[in-house]
Order: C-alpha cells, then sequence, then structure tokens
C-alpha cells in the first residue's frame, strides 16, 4: 500500500536520515504563536493590565496537544501582561482530587467529566463562574451545555473543548471504488452492512474495540449510549443519567440489544481481528485501523480518533478516510449528538484568575485556539466559533454537527455517572457483555452497583 | 538473623593454618556439566526474548507495528529512526527530565542508607527494650501501600512543612517508603557478620559509632551497594511519587513522567511507547552493569577478608 | 530553576542529612554514664523511627480507622465496608485471584532465581549470563506492560500474529489464543508470568551472593564425601543459604501483594483478573469510595500476617542457636 512507501526508511537511506535525525533533534520546538495574531487587544482591553501576575493552568493535554494550547494563551499573555503557567497531565482525574484534598490546586483546571467537576465542588474548593462567565456561556453555549457546568443550581464552570463522538469512521476512497454510498438513515446503515458483509467474503462490515488498559470497556458505553438517544429520546437519557429510571429499565435493554445487533452479530464483526469476543480485547485504537486496511468497513468511534491515523493518511471527505454522523433512528427525536467535552473550573478568584476564565469562555478564546490547532484536533460548541478557523475537515464536520441548530447535545452519560459506575461497573459490564453475558444480567449487575 | 553458615575469615586468632580459598582451586564447576549450560541459556533466551522484541519493535514504523510481528524484522529490515527523533526533537528536551531523574533520585539512594545502615545496627548488635518487637514492627510496614500515605504527606509538606513543590517532598517521601526494606535486608546482611569481629574492636575500646563505621560498614559496602541498586532503579523507574509531590511541568518533573506522556492523550502511541521505554532503561542498565561487581562478590565471604 | 541550582540543592540536602545525623551519632557516644546504651540506641533508631511513624504509620492507622467508615468518610458503619468484601462475588474472585499470585509469584521467580544462580555460579560470562536476567528489573513497569503486550497479542488465526506467543502457536499448528479471554483463573497466569520475569533478577540476585558466602572448606569436605550436583546442592547448598531464600521469598511476597500495575494496564483488572492492591486502588483513587479501599488495604495488612509470622519464628530460631 502506498502509505508504506512513504514512511519507510530502506538501509541504504539509513546514512542520510541519521544525519538528518540528529539535525532535526538538534533543532527543538520553541514555543511559537503557530497563527495566532498577537497584537489585536482590542477586545482584551477590558482586562486591565495584568503585568506581573501569574496563573497556573492544569490541563488533561500533553505533547503534542499543549502545543496548541500554550500557543493559544499568547495573545491573552502578551495584551495583558499576566504568564500562563501550564501544566499537562494524563492523569488529571486522579491528581486534580489528590491535589485539590492535599490543598495545592491549580488556579484554573481544564475538567473532562460533569462528574469530576460534581465531587470537586463538593469538597467546597471551587470557586463559582463569575458573573461575566455566566453571561457568556449563556450567549455562546445554551442551556444543555451549561446545564452540565453547573452544580447544584451554581454555574461553575464553562465549556472549553468538545468532541463528538456519534461518528462513524469509514474510507471515502473505498466506498467510492465499491459504489457505496452515505447512509443518511439507521435502516440505510444496517442494509449497507448487510450489503457488505455479503460482498466481501474476507471482511467484516464492522471493526470494534474496547481494550483501553485500565479504561476497557468505555468504547460499549458510547455504544449504548448513542443508541439509546436515538430509540429513547434524550428526556429518557437524562433520566437515565440521573438514575431516575433504574438502569435495567426496559428501554435501555431495548437499546442494549439493538447494539447486539450489530456488536454481537458474527456477520458484521470483527473485522480481521476474531470473533464477537474479540472485540474486548482489541484496543480501540487498533479497531479502527481496519478501515485503512481493508479488514473492515464502518467504525464508530469520536472525533478524536483522527489522532490514531498514521502519519500521511489523509483525513477528508475525498480521502483516505473520513467519518459520517451516525444516523438517527427516529426523525421525531432530532439528530441526538453524543459528544464530551471539558469544563474550565477555578479554584482561586483572585483578578487575574477570574480574567483569564473570563477569557477562556468567549468566542474570541474559541477562534484564537482554533487557529493555534493547525494540525486539528479541537473543536469547542462555543457557537461563535468561526467554521473557518478550523484546519482539519474532520474539526468542521464535527463543528458544524454541533452548531447544527437541529441537533440534540448530551454528553457522554458514563463521564456523568458517580465513578463506581461510569469509570467502573458500566466498563466492566459492556466488557462481560461483549464476551458474553446477556443483556439482562449485564444491566441487572450494573443496576446493583449503584451507589446508594 | 544469624548466619547458620560460618563464614571464613582469615585473621590470626580464628585460622592459623590461613586456608584461604584459593581461585585456582575453586575450579569452573558448575557450567561444565552440558545439561546445565543448556538449561542456563534456555532461561536466560525467555527472559530475554520479550525484551529483544521491545527494542527491536522501538526502530520500526508505525504502521509496520500495528501490520506484523517484530520478528518479520530479520526477513524485511524495514527500520527508522523516527520514533527516536520524534521524543528526542520534542518541545521540551529530554535533557530536562533526565536532570530531574537524577536530581531526585540520587537523595533518595543515599538518605535511606544512612537512615537505615544506623537504625539497622541498633537492631542487629544493640540490646534495648523492645528492640524484637519494634523491629517486627518496622519490617511489617513493607506492606502499608505508598498510596494510603500519598494525602498525609502531601497535606503535611504543603502545611505544616511548606515544602510543597521542592525536591524535598519527593526526597522525604521515597526516604520513608524506603526504610522498611532497607532497614529489614541490611539488618539480616549485619547479623552475618561474626560476633567476634565486635567483640574484638569493642575490647579494643570501640564505642557503638566506631564499631558502625569502622568495622561494619566497610564489611556490608557491597550489602550497602546491592540495596543501593534495588533503590535506584525503583526511584528512577518511580512515576505516582514524583507526580503527587513534584508534580508534572518540565522544571521538575523525572522522565518517567515524560515517558507516560509519551503514549499520548488516549495512551496508544506505542511506536513512541517503545522507543521511550528504551531510553529511560539506559541509566538503570548502566548503573547496573557499573555496580556489577559489588553483585557479584556481593555479600560474599570473600570481602572479610578486608 | 537552572540545572546547577538543582545539583546545588541535590548537594546541600545530602550534607545536610549527613551533618545532623553525624551529629547526632556524635553527641549520644558521648554519653558514658549507665543511661548511654539506651540513649545511644535511641540516637541510632528514633531518626528512622521518626520517619516512619509520620510517613508509614500514621497513614497506616488512618486507614484501619476510616475502614469502619462511609464512603465520604463522614459517617461511622461499623464493619459494612469488611461484609462487602466478604459477600460481594466480584471481591470474592478478586480475594482468590491475590491468594494465587502470593503463592506462585514468590515461589516461581525464587524457584527460577535459585536455579539459574546455582547453574551460572563460577561460570565464565556469568556476570553477563546473570544481567540477562536483571535486566526486567531495570525496565519501568509502564515499559513491561508494552513488552509483554507484544508478547500476549491476539490476531485470528490466519492473519498475521503481532505476538510472539501466537506467533509460535500458530507456526507450530495449533489456533492464536486469546489470552486474557480464557477462564479465570487460567488468564490470571499469564499476568504471573510478567511479575515472575521481572522478579527472578532479584531472587538471583541476592541468592547468587548468598551462594558465593558458602565456606569453600565445607563445600570441599562434601565434595570429598562424594557429594556432587543434586546431592551438593540438596545437602549443602541449600541449607546454607536458607536465610536468604527466607529474606527474598518474603520480600518477593510482600512486593507482589503491592502491586497492581501490572494488572492495571494489561487487563484494566476486568476478565475476573483483578487483585486486592487493584481494587484497593480503584476503591480509593477512582470511585471515591475511602471507607471501602480502606478496607481493602486493611486487608492487605491481614494477608501479609502469615509471612510476617513466618519470618518471626526464622528469627527466633536462628536468635536460639
Amino acid at each position: 500500500m502506498a502509505l508504506r512507501q512513504i514512511s519507510g526508511c530502506r538501509w541504504g537511506v539509513l546514512g542520510a536520515v541519521l544525519t538528518l535525525a540528529l539535525t532535526l533533534a538538534a533543532c527543538s520546538q520553541s514555543d511559537s504563536t503557530q497563527g495566532v495574531d498577537t497584537s489585536d487587544c482590542s477586545d482584551l482591553k477590558q482586562y486591565g493590565d495584568l503585568k506581573g501576575k501569574s496563573i497556573s493552568v492544569y490541563y488533561p493535554n500533553v505533547d503534542p496537544e499543549d502545543k496548541a494550547y500554550k500557543a493559544s494563551f499568547k495573545r491573552f499573555e502578551a495584551c495583558t501582561g499576566a504568564k500562563v503557567k501550564y501544566e499537562g497531565t494524563l492523569e488529571l482525574s486522579a491528581q486534580l482530587p489528590v491535589r485539590v484534598r492535599a490543598g495545592t490546586p491549580p488556579d484554573i483546571a481544564s475538567i473532562p467529566q460533569p462528574g469530576l467537576l460534581a465531587t470537586l465542588v463538593g469538597t467546597g474548593k471551587v470557586k463559582p463562574a463569575p458573573a461575566a462567565v455566566s453571561a457568556n456561556v449563556d450567549k455562546f453555549f445554551g442551556k444543555d451545555w451549561r446545564a452540565y457546568g453547573t452544580v447544584n443550581g451554581t454555574l461553575y464552570a464553562a465549556p472549553g473543548g468538545a468532541n463528538v463522538k456519534s461518528l462513524v469512521w469509514y474510507s471515502p476512497s473505498v466506498f467510492k471504488a465499491k459504489g457505496y454510498l452515505v447512509p443518511q438513515t439507521y435502516d440505510e446503515l444496517v442494509k449497507l452492512s448487510d450489503k457488505i458483509a455479503s460482498d466481501d467474503s474476507k471482511a467484516k462490515p464492522w471493526c470494534a474495540g474496547f481494550g483501553s488498559g485500565e479504561a476497557t470497556g468505555w468504547v460499549g458505553t458510547d455504544w449504548l449510549e448513542d443508541i439509546l438517544l436515538r430509540t429513547a429520546g434524550p428526556e429518557v437519557y437524562d433520566h437515565w443519567v440521573k438514575h431516575e429510571i433504574p438502569f435495567n429499565d426496559p428501554q435501555i435493554a431495548t437499546a442494549l440489544a439493538k447494539v447486539g445487533d450489530i456488536l454481537k452479530n458474527p456477520k458484521y464483526v470483527n473485522g480481521g481481528r476474531g470473533d464477537v469476543k474479540s472485540i474486548a480485547t482489541t484496543t480501540f485504537q487498533d479497531a479502527g485501523q481496519g478501515v485503512l486496511d481493508g479488514s473492515c468497513y464502518l467504525h464508530r468511534q469520536a472525533s478524536f480518533f483522527a489522532a490514531q491515523w498514521p502519519k500521511g493518511t489523509k483525513v477528508a471527505e475525498d480521502g483516505d478516510v473520513f467519518a459520517f454522523y451516525l444516523p438517527a433512528i427516529d426523525a421525531a427525536k432530532g439528530k441526538p449528538t453524543l459528544g464530551a467535552g471539558d469544563f474550565i473550573t477555578a479554584f482561586a478568584d483572585r483578578p487575574e484568575v477570574k480574567a483569564f476564565q473570563t477569557y477562556l469562555s468567549t468566542d474570541a478564546y474559541a477562534n484564537d485556539k482554533a487557529k493555534a490547532t493547525p494540525e486539528g484536533g479541537w473543536v469547542s460548541s462555543n457557537k461563535g466559533l468561526k467554521l473557518e478557523n478550523l484546519k482539519s475537515p474532520i474539526d468542521k464536520l464535527s463543528a458544524q454537527i454541533l452548531q447544527d441548530p437541529k441537533a440534540v447535545f448530551r454528553f457522554d452519560a458514563s463521564d456523568q455517572m458517580p465513578s463506581a459506575v461510569g469509570a467502573g461497573t458500566f466498563w466492566k459490564g459492556m466488557t462481560n457483555w461483549i464476551v458474553g453475558k446477556s443483556d439482562k444480567e449485564t444491566l441487572d449487575y450494573i443496576e446493583g452497583s449503584w451507589p446508594k | 538473623m544469624t548466619a547458620t553458615a560460618p563464614i571464613l575469615i582469615e585473621t590470626p586468632i580464628r585460622d592459623p593454618l590461613n586456608r584461604r580459598p584459593r581461585a585456582a582451586s575453586l575450579a569452573k564447576t558448575s557450567l561444565t556439566s552440558p545439561w546445565a549450560s543448556l538449561a542456563a541459556l534456555v532461561i536466560a533466551t525467555l527472559w530475554t526474548l520479550p525484551t529483544l522484541g521491545l527494542l527491536i519493535t522501538s526502530f520500526r514504523p508505525q504502521l509496520a507495528i500495528q501490520r506484523s510481528g517484530w520478528w518479520n524484522v530479520f526477513n524485511d529490515p524495514d527500520l527508522t529512526l523516527d520514533n527516536y527523533r520524534e521524543i528526542l526533537g520534542g518541545d521540551s528536551s529530554l535533557a530536562e527530565y533526565f536532570v530531574n531523574s537524577v536530581v531526585i533520585t540520587i537523595p533518595s539512594v543515599v538518605l535511606p542508607i544512612l537512615l537505615a545502615s544506623i537504625a539497622a545496627y541498633a537492631f542487629a548488635w544493640m540490646k534495648f527494650r523492645g528492640r524484637d518487637t519494634l523491629f517486627v514492627a518496622v519490617f511489617t510496614l513493607q506492606i502499608v501501600p505508598l498510596q494510603v500515605a500519598l494525602i498525609p504527606l502531601l497535606k503535611l509538606y504543603v502545611n505544616q512543612l511548606h515544602l510543597s513543590g521542592t525536591y524535598w517532598s519527593v526526597w522525604l517521601s521515597h526516604t520513608i517508603f524506603a526504610l522498611p526494606l532497607a532497614i529489614f535486608l541490611l539488618h539480616n546482611f549485619m547479623k552475618q557478620i561474626p560476633i567476634e569481629l565486635i567483640d574484638a574492636a569493642r575490647v579494643d575500646g570501640a564505642g557503638h559509632v566506631r564499631i558502625l563505621f569502622k568495622v561494619l560498614l566497610p564489611l556490608i559496602t557491597p550489602a550497602l551497594a546491592a540495596f543501593g541498586i534495588f533503590q535506584f532503579l525503583w526511584v528512577w523507574n518511580d512515576l505516582l511519587v514524583s507526580l503527587t509531590f513534584v508534580g508534572g511541568t518540565p522544571e521538575v518533573a523525572p522522565l518517567t513522567v515524560r515517558v507516560a506522556e509519551l503514549a499520548g492523550s488516549r495512551g496508544s502511541a506505542w511506536y513512541l511507547l517503545s522507543a521511550g521505554a528504551f531510553l529511560s532503561m539506559v541509566v538503570p542498565l548502566i548503573v547496573f552493569l557499573a555496580l556489577q561487581r559489588y553483585f557479584v562478590r556481593g555479600l560474599l565471604a570473600g570481602g572479610l577478608k578486608g | 530553576m537552572s540545572t546547577g541550582a538543582k545539583f546545588g540543592q541535590m548537594f546541600v540536602a545530602i550534607g545536610l542529612f549527613t551533618l545532623v545525623f553525624g551529629s547526632i551519632l556524635l553527641l549520644a557516644s558521648r554519653a558514658k554514664d549507665r543511661a548511654a546504651e539506651r540513649i545511644q540506641a535511641g540516637a541510632f533508631v528514633l531518626p528512622a523511627l521518626l520517619f516512619l511513624a509520620v510517613g508509614l504509620i500514621y497513614p497506616a492507622i488512618l486507614t484501619v480507622y476510616e475502614s469502619f467508615r462511609s464512603a465520604d468518610s463522614s459517617s461511622f458503619v461499623g464493619i459494612d465496608n469488611y461484609l462487602t468484601i466478604l459477600t460481594q462475588p466480584d471481591l470474592q474472585v478478586v480475594l482468590r485471584n491475590t491468594v494465587i499470585w502470593m503463592v506462585l509469584v514468590p515461589l516461581a521467580a525464587t524457584a527460577i532465581g535459585l536455579l539459574y544462580a546455582v547453574l551460572v555460579d563460577r561460570a565464565r560470562g556469568e556476570a553477563f549470563a546473570k544481567s540477562l536476567i536483571f535486566l526486567p528489573m531495570a525496565i519501568s513497569f509502564v515499559g513491561a506492560s508494552i513488552i509483554w503486550k507484544f508478547v500476549y497479542e491476539y490476531k485470528p488465526t490466519g492473519f498475521a500474529q503481532i505476538g510472539l506467543l501466537n506467533e509460535i502457536l500458530v507456526t507450530l499448528g495449533f489456533d492464536a489464543q486469546n489470552f486474557f479471554l480464557l477462564p479465570s483463573p487460567w488468564n490470571t497466569l499469564f499476568l504471573v508470568v510478567v511479575m515472575v520475569w521481572i522478579q527472578a533478577g532479584f531472587a538471583m540476585t541476592i541468592l547468587s551472593a548468598a551462594i558465593k558466602a558458602i565456606p569453600s572448606d565445607i563445600i570441599e569436605a562434601a565434595r570429598l564425601d562424594g557429594a556432587t550436583g543434586v546431592k551438593m546442592f540438596r545437602r549443602i547448598t541449600l541449607p546454607s543459604i536458607r536465610p536468604a531464600v527466607i529474606v527474598v521469598l518474603t520480600t518477593i511476597g510482600i512486593g507482589t501483594l503491592k502491586v497492581f500495575d501490572i494488572v492495571r494496564t494489561m487487563t484494566g483488572g476486568q476478565f475476573e483478573t483483578s487483585v486486592v492492591a487493584n481494587e484497593f486502588y480503584n476503591q480509593s483513587f477512582i470511585y471515591n469510595n475511602t471507607g471501602l479501599g480502606a478496607a481493602l488495604a486493611v486487608l492487605l495488612f491481614i494477608l501479609v500476617i502469615p509471612v510476617v509470622a513466618y519470618n518471626v519464628r526464622q528469627l527466633r530460631k536462628a536468635d536460639a542457636r
């Protein structure tokens, strides 16, 4: 396949590459502004002169995504004189509570789960959002998103970045070659799956992977959430998340059965990776690669999967891979969109912290961040985000879906449920389900584990 | 714990015949048996094969790693330095993390050895009330998972001691976590020193401090080195303690934090992780090889000739 | 902070420590009266005890206290947490797995380490041979997990294998296996192997040194009596290094009880492979159930009691000689 030649290194060229490598290694990249115009300070004057002040921020994004974040802060730093100290970590969900409990929280943290936000608010160390932030949230994000940053009626955090999960990855070039069309309804999707299954005896229509180290199973929870939104609708979804209906409610059972129609169907899965059970041990990163190597055709996964494709893959509507919106099942329930995002939370209320927090909730910041992310892989549900600032087609697609007036957005359920379930039995339950447990056993198990 | 085998010493008191083991007479015995050689070879191969796989993987392109097993490199060498290049050419240079690792590790090895040596000596050769009970308590503390100590210690450092964010918090923590095993190990080695030596020194008028520093420590230097290498390994490869007490910023974070980050936000960049894991293995390996002679002569009777 | 400043801090720390404890020791050695022995013992032992009291004993007591309280530690719940552990079927599997680990790892690692140490003792290239077995100890747990991922990885038979073990199976004509999906407790064995792989180096190092400490005149005498090979091993070598074997078994046993990284990164504790240490971590740090997490930690303390008791008996026996 052409891709191998792009990234390959023949023995004969090794010497030249070695030299090149050493040269490149010698010049390490310095912090760049990456496309952000730091000279335009008109909208930042309101924050005053913050020279000499510093704000510590704690994000779950590390190299290489952190470069874009640091670049996105440059304009604020240049215009107000403040210094933003960035710390990224992959262990934010574990480390932030430790820091808060021990008394050394950051000034601002980007929290990826509303459930975690609620837990931290319970410690009393989180500062309520300033009025300006509240106004911005109403203006740019709408009431769905506002609700996720709100705990017990008080708004604590404005949304930061977002991602869309209701996507199915596919290969446009393969579809074109085989004459397949992107399905617009769920029925069409099922028909397409059947057609692929009969057309291609060596591959399968779908590949999926729940494997994710300590988080194994989360992909299964996404599937259930996406389908439940489509079969039962957003209100039922909300009741389910808040445990106002039990986890083994018949409506959930119907949704799970529908997921099983695809994931537990040996004719549909698991492209190039084994049988149905192999979904449990296939890592989600590996599962999607099947779309590229031809062992499967469809992979339901979030927009952030774009980062998993090997270097050189063209992610575009006419490229090697792209995604389409997972169609609705019941047109009456609108265009449900499952997604996630992070929330900008403050643990201090010094003027400079409040200023920065406010700035982060504006459309100006959303556009700054988009401009600072030339490789793509970031999007926000901020309505003031201009699509042309987003560089990658998949980000544009995600933003379009998020900003669609018909879209009904719901935040990932497992991120909102108490962690004993959302990061525990829900994951485990789905993994056990794909390995063989029945729908009823699975739902009963998770229901039984809900903390009293 | 006393030695069950008396140790051969070359001192006039003990052994006037001067029967010291001659190297020549200690013929190379064990591996003369071909079965023994084979068995050793099999074990060594089994043990090294997995690591070899990782080494080769770190030189393969991302796509190749996904598509085929690493043994294919022998018939189709598709190697690249890309992975290493990407790690080394990143935003924060590895050098800073490396320095941090060194600065975190060395005191975390030296301090526990200091404290544990004197405590182990007391448990081995001093008499005081409650000695045995205390010793059992200390060695039992090995079971306490360090996670239960993270938050209480962090609170202490932040509120009472104002050490938050400095290296002191991680040095002190590593010292604390190392003490139970250190005292246990060093105590056992110290107990193996024959009482005659201690008595001889006491007869000469040496107090406990003198005995410890002039007699014992030189004799168990190999044991100290052995514990030192284990502690070095443990601290060098530690992620959790550093992350908790000193944070993850490049100014202070050790190499392990950086390597863990290489996994990428979704934990999957195997091609980078393989290379990163090897880079961070280099130093412990060098330290191990350098201290090999202490290992081999180890805790050896020969060392007592002093 | 510049590199120079960091190294400066480091040397200051070591120097400071040496100074402080040096002074304590010097002062203590001045004591000449009847209480001298006790004062000196105090000076020797108290610094370490102080560190341990603050850093391990206090948190341990806190943990025991928390184990009798609710998830957020706000109310007293008696032995509820312990009852949960004993009755929840999930946790019963966890207990069983933990026992498997605790029995297999020390025995296997020590046996292999000892065997290897004996095999390469006084051979040519001994140092190199030993460093091969020691190598896994130098690799962090993260590294180890990746290494073994490339051993256990599963692809269905007929597809290109990425995992070494499956490649061997397929070449020999068997079907590729998805090891972690094997029925528990068989899948746990594959995780146990990783820990044994790492710990054998520790056992080998200590035992090799102990073997070298056996006086040659004893070996000579035994050889003159006609003992060789296995007989030599059983009659002379093994009894002579018994204390070291006990140290090794104990240390590895306790270490195994505490380790959860392997389980966590390779299976996430799923497929019925979880162990007590992993559950403790989950409950305390992910599910924020401090009470149940603490109870699980106390369970770890309890599980180590047989090991401690065994050691105490050996101590007493040795002292009595």
